[in-house]
């Protein structure tokens, strides 16, 4: 299981938890487990995320390997200028 | 509509051109002689991207029109170089990274080069308030007006 | 398959880290090199826009019957020209942006465009074109679009993330942190509550947007312009006109400054649908006026903080909410603010509320470091507030509090090791902070976070048979980077920089690259073209060792040349790159390298600012006396340009805290839309701008490399409002801080 840290505004869409728990080995299994376990993160699934694992921030890179240890953090899409 | 007929000089060449009333000097240089080397910032003389020299004057060529250039001599960015030969000013920039996008890079050079004719040996508050009229949202000055106060050190040296 | 593939980063460079010339360098003080606005093409038409006079109106109806038929006049285009496919919001917003719908949103909104044979035709056959405006009730200013009765720009747009009663302008919600900060405040010797302001600014680039268009009748479309991302002008474009990707070929042409703000797109859609219907090629210049009435300023902010200060300078907890207007569709850059706000603190307890808000404005576009400056400015001046108070040194509590390798960000990632103490201590040892100071003179400073990104990234890198080399990449230069991966390539090849030549390719040529943004493109880009580099370097090993009949692995790359290695490679005179690539037609045909990657692994920037001014209470004007920049670059490639960086950011903060702001009338009519009184910083008004580069290298990038382009804009707003608060002895929370609000604040004090 990898643990999760989601966003503030994000929680209520996780019953008010600031970390969850998915089984993912891997950033697409992840971000299907998120979809499939908490239906209501749906909508800002759909319209983007990063997310930091160990620090590093990730786009879209499905094969992106995730372990248990991992540090996870999902955050607003990022975007810069 | 008829069109104006104008005789005038730019960079040591004749030129004659047709234009509309309206047309700028900007524009003319532009649209009508392909010289796109100055350039249009704002229309409004407020940037200094269109600078050029009118019979050694520095001035804003968005602001003049095109008809007023008869009998006139015009320097623009294209004639500073000699042939292959940068001018200092320019051979500074590029040394001296005092450029970053480069779009007001050839009205910043025109009225550098004005100044330096003027003044060999500017203060920085001076070459400062004489490139006031030329924006530049790059680089924040700094190596501009250090690269205008090392060429003018060179060319009063090789002078 | 993504694996961890942690190499060294290297330390010891021969061409990385000095000071060339910049390839593109003689075309830009000769006048030679060609912008959005140089192109032309045979036949080609002059395209202008129609704008909204309106802040907030309904289209009722547009006639161009008068227009169309004026001699010289080749198309006309309403949003009727634009096929209503189904798009997502992000993109429908941009069409709707690009020529309005059922509403004009704000003064300068495009309404119609026409394509003529000269300028003056196309102007005279805008005034022909009738235009029946409903007028609405409109808002600009974000605190007055939250109230619950305020106009409302758009219906059914709020996400689910906004609690159900609050005003439909009120677009989404985020929260980030950790801990409990009514419990920090509560800890705290002193609590600051305070609430900052900040008005839009636009970028500023001194190259208005220009495009030039052409479609034949087979449905091949040509574009040239200026842009931070041709791929994302070739998506987008035919996602609106409902073309394939393929049929739209954009070249970019040299940029005239972008900041963020040419990383979305205004004419190019316009162009080509004028081209479409004209059959002809059209270009389109906007002016100074249209760029600032209807291209992207940032948001304006209203920001509330609350920070907790223990008397020692420990910080207890922080707190801000923060209300962003991004103009008249949703997508402020309020969740990055809200995330970058605390960025540089280490805290138990901190919260942050960001509200994306909609008002009658030109809709945002990104700013260098979008959304994090006016959070730095509202949390740095807060935290200046109460070091000052409590007679502690503002450099100190900085130190005692900053954020450090292992440090768990207010949102939500652990850092890495990260270079924000480097700064600071830098900056306390630096002579500029000792300097005596005179009367009526202030010294300020803040610190500023930046992500910085990675992103898709395709290179290429071909050797010719006379050994030199050309590296193809997807991203326009805005500061020097043909330059910055020109000397990446030449280390990793081991040659001179001369001999590499860098070209943008145009979107047919090369993959996907994603825009020149988030400071991105010397960080990824430039690890792309290494990787290019290596991959050649192999090819070039594999062809010796088949030369000297040896294995692969016998054969390794060493200054610039194919040698022999380990015991039973044999007797081998070195073969250099070009002596390789002069037989390659012998050995197997072209050489070249090929990297394509989804770079990630940026890693974060942090910066310091250290600034003097002097305010002259008579007039309230602010003059800046001494600036200093310390910023950790990781490895710096090409100092010139890094520290031009430094320095841009710094200038472009300077203006948004003294000068630059967007004036609204009560008409919801934008009253400065010129370079005249929307004044950026000139020459006469700022100092030379000291640079202090530090080096920690980023282990996400094979020479330590990372982004330095945006986190120079985040401190200066902050550093200014400090110094001018110490200098004029009242605490300045709206920014600009000009002369006539600095004049008031000291006579009211």
């Amino acid at each position: 299981m990898v643990k999760v840290r989601v966003w503030g505004s994000l929680q209520s869409a996780t019953d008010g938890r600031a970390e969850v728990e998915i089984e993912a080995g891997t950033l697409r299994e992840l971000l299907d487990g998120l979809a499939e376990k908490y239906p209501a993160l749906r909508p800002q699934l759909d319209r983007g995320v990063s997310v930091a694992i160990d620090g590093k921030v990730y786009n879209d890179s499905w094969f992106t390997p995730i372990s248990p240890e991992s540090e996870v953090v999902l955050l607003a899409r990022l975007r810069g200028g | 509509m008829s069109k104006l007929h104008v005789t005038t000089t730019v960079n040591g060449e004749v030129q004659e051109f047709l234009c509309e009333a309206e047309e700028t000097l900007l524009d003319v240089l532009r649209d009508r002689l392909g010289l796109t080397g100055s350039k249009e910032g704002c229309g409004t003389g407020d940037c200094g991207a269109c600078s050029v020299t009118v019979d050694g004057r520095l001035i804003c060529s968005c602001l003049m029109l095109g008809a007023e250039a008869e009998g006139r001599e015009i320097e623009t960015i294209e004639g500073m170089a000699e042939g292959e030969t940068l001018h200092p000013l320019q051979r500074k920039f590029i040394d001296m990274a005092a450029l970053q996008c480069g779009i007001c890079t050839p009205g910043i050079l025109v009225a550098a080069k004005s100044l330096l004719e003027r003044n060999p040996d500017p203060t920085e508050e001076e070459a400062r308030y004489w490139l006031a009229g030329n924006l530049c949202r790059c680089t924040g000055y700094d190596k501009i007006i250090r690269a205008v106060l090392e060429t003018a050190a060179d060319m009063r040296e090789a002078s | 398959m993504a694996l961890d593939t942690k190499q060294d980063t290297r330390t010891e460079f021969k061409i990385v880290g000095t000071r060339v010339p910049r390839p593109d360098g003689i075309d830009k003080v000769t006048g030679r090199a060609r912008f959005g606005a140089d192109m032309s093409a045979p036949g080609m038409l002059v395209g202008r826009v129609l704008r909204s006079p309106h802040a907030h109106a309904r289209i009722v109806s547009i006639d161009t019957a008068a227009a169309a038929a004026l001699d010289g006049v080749h198309a006309v285009v309403t949003r009727a020209d634009f096929p209503d496919i189904p798009l997502d919001a992000a993109l429908a917003d941009i069409r709707d942006n690009c020529m309005a719908g059922a509403k004009a949103l704000y003064d300068g909104h495009a309404v119609a465009a026409v394509a003529a044979t000269s300028e003056s035709v196309a102007r005279q056959a805008l005034k022909l074109i009738k235009v029946d405006y409903e007028p609405l009730p409109h808002v600009t200013d974000v605190d007055r679009a939250m109230d619950p009765g305020a106009p409302a720009l758009h219906e059914g747009r709020t996400d689910e993330s906004v609690p159900e009663d609050m005003s439909p302008n009120v677009m989404a919600r985020y929260e980030f942190g950790h801990g409990d900060v009514e419990a920090g405040l509560k800890k705290a010797d002193r609590v600051l509550r305070r609430t900052y302001r900040t008005e839009a600014t636009h970028q500023g680039y001194i190259e208005p947007h220009a495009c030039l268009a052409q479609m034949g009748p087979d449905g091949q479309a040509d574009m040239w312009c200026c842009t931070q991302g041709q791929y994302m002008v070739r998506d987008t474009c035919a996602a609106i006109l409902g073309l394939r990707q393929g049929q739209v070929r954009v070249t970019a042409s040299e940029i005239g400054g972008g900041f963020g703000g040419k990383t979305t797109v205004f004419l190019e859609p316009v162009a080509l649908a004028l081209a479409r219907k004209a059959g002809r090629p059209v270009k389109m210049v906007m002016s100074r006026s249209e760029v600032l009435r209807a291209t992207g300023p940032t948001a304006s902010s209203s920001i509330d903080v609350a920070v907790g200060m223990a008397a020692d300078g420990r910080i207890t907890a922080g707190f801000a909410e923060l209300r962003y207007q991004g103009g008249a569709y949703p997508g402020s850059p309020v969740e990055l603010g809200a995330m970058a706000a605390f960025a540089p603190y280490d805290l138990e307890n901190v919260r942050t509320i960001g509200w994306d808000v909609v008002a009658n404005r030109p809709k945002q576009a990104a700013y260098r470091a979008p959304g994090a400056p006016m959070a730095a400015f509202a949390v740095e001046s807060a935290i200046d507030e109460l070091a000052r108070g409590f007679g502690l040194d503002p450099l100190e509590v900085r130190l005692r509090n900053a954020a450090r390798e292992g440090t768990r960000s207010a949102y939500g990632v652990t850092f890495p090791a990260i270079g924000l103490e480097a700064t600071l201590r830098t900056a306390r040892d630096h002579p500029h902070w000792g300097a005596p100071l005179g009367d009526n003179q202030g010294r300020g400073v803040a610190c500023g976070f930046w992500f910085n990104f990675g992103g898709n990234t395709c290179v290429s890198l071909n050797i010719a048979s006379d050994g030199t080399v050309n590296v193809t990449e997807g991203n326009p230069d805005i500061g020097g980077s043909r330059a910055s991966l020109s000397m990446m390539a030449a280390e990793e090849l081991g040659i001179p920089y001369e001999q590499v030549r860098t070209v943008i390719a145009d979107t047919a040529s090369l993959g996907l690259n994603d825009v020149t943004d988030g400071s991105r493109v010397t960080f990824a880009v430039g690890l792309a073209t290494i990787e290019a580099a290596r991959a050649a370097k192999r090819e070039m090993c594999r062809r010796v060792a088949g030369l000297w009949g040896i294995d692969e692995e016998a054969v390794v790359w060493k200054d610039g040349a194919a040698c022999p290695a380990g015991p039973n490679a044999g007797d081998h005179d070195p073969m250099t790159l070009a002596e390789i690539a002069a037989i390659a037609p012998n050995t197997g045909g072209p050489i070249a390298g090929h990297h394509e990657v989804n770079a990630e692994g940026a890693g974060v920037s942090f910066a310091t600012h250290m600034v003097d001014v002097e305010v002259d209470p008579e007039t309230g004007a602010t003059r800046v006396l001494r600036y200093t920049v310390f910023q950790d670059a990781g490895k710096a490639v090409h100092p010139d340009y890094v520290e031009g960086q430094f320095q841009g950011g710094a200038a472009q903060g300077i203006g948004w805290a003294l000068n630059e702001e967007y004036i609204y009338g009560e008409d919801g009519i934008l009253q400065n839309p010129g370079f005249l009184d929307y004044r950026i910083p000139v020459a006469s008004d700022l100092p030379m701008i000291d640079t202090v580069i530090l080096e920690i290298p980023n282990p996400g990038h094979p020479y330590g490399v990372r982004g330095v382009g945006e986190t120079s804009i985040v401190p200066p707003l902050a550093a200014i409002a400090n110094a001018v608060s110490a200098a004029a002895g009242v605490r300045m929370t709206d920014l600009p801080i000009s002369p006539p609000k600095l004049r008031r604040a000291i006579e009211t004090a």
